[in-house]
């Protein structure tokens, strides 16, 4: 399963490149992600749990890095979801912001897991896609992912529609939304 | 802390809801000390606006005294103590369109942003208490209100002047000013004003001031209309003659030159069988707002004017009078007012005298009588025309 992104964010391209490069970075925006951890020059440890009900983790590697320009992931031999990525940078015509254009493919399993991970993308798969990329505006060009009353979890937004109240939420789910 | 909140169609309660408390870095809480009822609000309680909640707060024209600052705010900007004005679109600072002044249209406020994008094909800003579609943000009709961006939004008002003198900076008064503005209006021009509601008042009130040599008032409400009349605006009563006649008779037959619909999307019809034609339609869904006053504005209009909407439509419209748009070389200009861009200038012009914005409050009500506040402001009853409530 492919599916593909765009935004245009209003950030120098460097700035917007070398976020994406520190993937640690992406469990910020990408909804699906816990974490994504370094471990190597080119090789990272990715893991995934609340959409799909369980623990799914992998290796993956990086495949291309032109600064600035181009990078492509994709995860080493004998993962569960085997999946990749590129993300391509572009200097938008205001000279000012970045454009950029996101294609990953999913390679989804038989079974169980690949019930749910199918189920996780819906009808729609690049809505995912497109929530994530919105997050990651919010972040570069605000510093925060936004949050309402009726939507204050941040980046577990959409699981969760219908919606609470917009109401302001109590001590206790404040508590839950913000983990402190 | 208390709040008005929306409790199904056609009903708002008063309710305890919890205290609101910072949830993100440039938040802000503020102690509404004034907030008012909008006809933008009547659309909510009519059900005509989707994806509204049991127990939504409502409530986006509020103003008070900043309690709480969030890390995020420099306190050169704002702190505990100060006096602002919140306006109504929340919008960020930061993004392009924050950047082209167009802050109703903000791309990072609206944590809904992609069911509001699948309705309108792009997103638009979060707004205070006004449905999960523009954000889900708890209104401002209570005791206290969280401001996201706060070091974007909010107007300190550090002059004495009144509550009621600034409060409508929040959302009508740059709404109605706005509308002519977009109009473009030149010393010859006569600016005809579709409803006499707040938001129409002062679309004329700014009409003037930006120079017009006549402005028009339609409406039905005999007290509106005469309170348009006793500020100096000539009323037509769509009840009792021709619409297009009249004005052509106000006009040596050329037409408005410029026309403003500040009714939006419930207008009523002067004959009865085409309004039963529409709210039938808007009833079974098959459109979803009711364009009376748009229609005769465009086809109101003399050719190559300007027919500027600043009343609310939601949805889809049907029997769009697009060949006297198109022929006749109209424009057609609108938007959620970006109320950042004129806060500031209309303070100066408040402080001048040049525009006087408690000539239309007429009803002064505790939070406790938010619902009755609705019901006549709903209804036309009891003459009235702005709901200020105090909490
Ligand atoms: N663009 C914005 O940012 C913005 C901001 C605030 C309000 N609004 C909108 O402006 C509109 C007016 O707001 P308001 O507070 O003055 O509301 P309101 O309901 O008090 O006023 C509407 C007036 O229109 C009159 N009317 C109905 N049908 C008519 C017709 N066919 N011709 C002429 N007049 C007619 C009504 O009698 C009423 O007096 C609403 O749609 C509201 O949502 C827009
Ligand atoms: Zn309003
Ligand atoms: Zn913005």
């Amino acid at each position: 399963m492919e599916v593909t992104g765009t935004t245009t964010i209003r950030r120098p391209v460097s700035e917007v490149f070398a976020f994406w490069r520190r993937l640690e970075n992406l469990s910020m925006f990408m909804e699906q992600l816990d974490d994504v951890r370094t471990t190597g020059e080119r090789t990272s440890h990715w893991r995934s749990s609340a959409p799909f009900g369980r623990n799914v983790e992998w290796d993956a590697e990086i495949t291309e890095d032109v600064t600035g320009e181009r990078l492509g992931w994709r995860s080493s031999a004998g993962a569960e979801l085997p999946n990749a990525g590129v993300v391509i940078f572009a200097p938008a015509p205001d000279g000012i912001s970045t454009e950029i254009h996101v294609a990953m493919e999913y390679d989804i399993p038989g079974g169980e897991a690949g019930k749910a991970i199918a189920k996780f993308f819906g009808d729609e798969p690049s809505q995912q896609l497109d929530d994530d990329l919105r997050r990651l505006k919010q972040l570069l060009e605000t510093g925060e992912i936004v949050r309402s009353d009726g939507a204050p979890w941040g980046k577990r937004a959409r699981e969760e529609f219908p919606q609470r109240p917009a109401q302001p939420l109590t001590p206790e789910e404040r508590k839950e939304v913000l983990g402190s | 802390m208390k709040a008005t909140v929306w409790a199904g169609r056609n009903s708002v309660e008063v309710r305890e809801v919890p205290d609101p408390s910072i949830l993100s870095r440039r938040d802000a809480i503020v102690r509404i000390t004034s907030t008012a009822i909008c006809g933008s609000d009547l659309h909510l309680v009519d059900g005509y606006i989707p994806t509204m909640q049991n127990g939504d707060v409502m409530g986006h024209e509020f103003m008070g005294e900043v309690v709480e600052v969030g890390p995020g705010v420099p306190p050169d900007r704002l702190r505990p103590g100060d006096r602002v004005v919140v306006p109504f679109p929340i919008a960020c600072g930061a993004c392009a369109a924050c950047a082209s002044e167009l802050y109703s249209c903000c791309e990072n406020s609206n944590p809904n942003a992609g069911i509001a994008e699948k309705m309108f094909g792009h997103p638009v800003a979060g707004i205070f208490g006004y449905s999960h579609l523009t954000g889900g943000f708890a209104g401002g009709q209570a005791q206290y209100a969280r401001v996201p961006f706060a070091d974007v939004g909010p107007l300190k008002i550090t002059s004495d002047l009144s509550d009621e003198q600034v409060l409508f900076l929040s959302d009508i008064l740059p709404t109605g000013y706005m509308g002519a503005e977009m109009c473009d209006i030149q010393p010859s021009d006569v600016v005809a004003v579709w409803g006499a509601g707040p938001v129409g008042q002062f679309a004329m009130d700014s009409a003037r001031a930006l120079g017009a040599a006549a402005v028009i008032a339609i409406d039905k409400e005999p007290y509106r209309l005469r309170m348009a009349a006793e500020a100096g605006h000539i009323p037509v009563d769509f009840t009792e003659v021709d619409v297009r006649s009249q004005l052509l008779e106000l006009t040596g037959g050329r037409g408005p030159d410029k026309c403003i619909d500040a009714v939006g999307m419930e207008a009523v019809h002067g004959a009865s069988h085409i309004h039963a034609y529409d709210r039938l339609k808007q009833a079974a869904r098959l459109e979803t707002d009711r364009p009376h006053a748009l229609r005769q504005a465009i086809l109101s209009c003399r050719s190559g004017g300007i027919v500027s909407v600043i009343g609310v439509y939601g949805g889809f419209i049907d029997k769009f009078p697009a060949g006297a748009w198109m022929n006749r070389a109209l424009t057609l200009r609108t938007g959620q007012c970006h109320v950042h861009r004129y806060m500031q200038p209309l303070l100066e012009r408040i402080e001048r005298g040049e525009l006087d914005p408690t000539r239309i409050i007429t009803h002064r009500l505790s939070l406790d009588e938010a619902p009755h506040g609705y019901d006549i402001f709903k209804n036309k009853q009891d003459d009235c025309e702005k709901v200020v409530l105090t909490p």
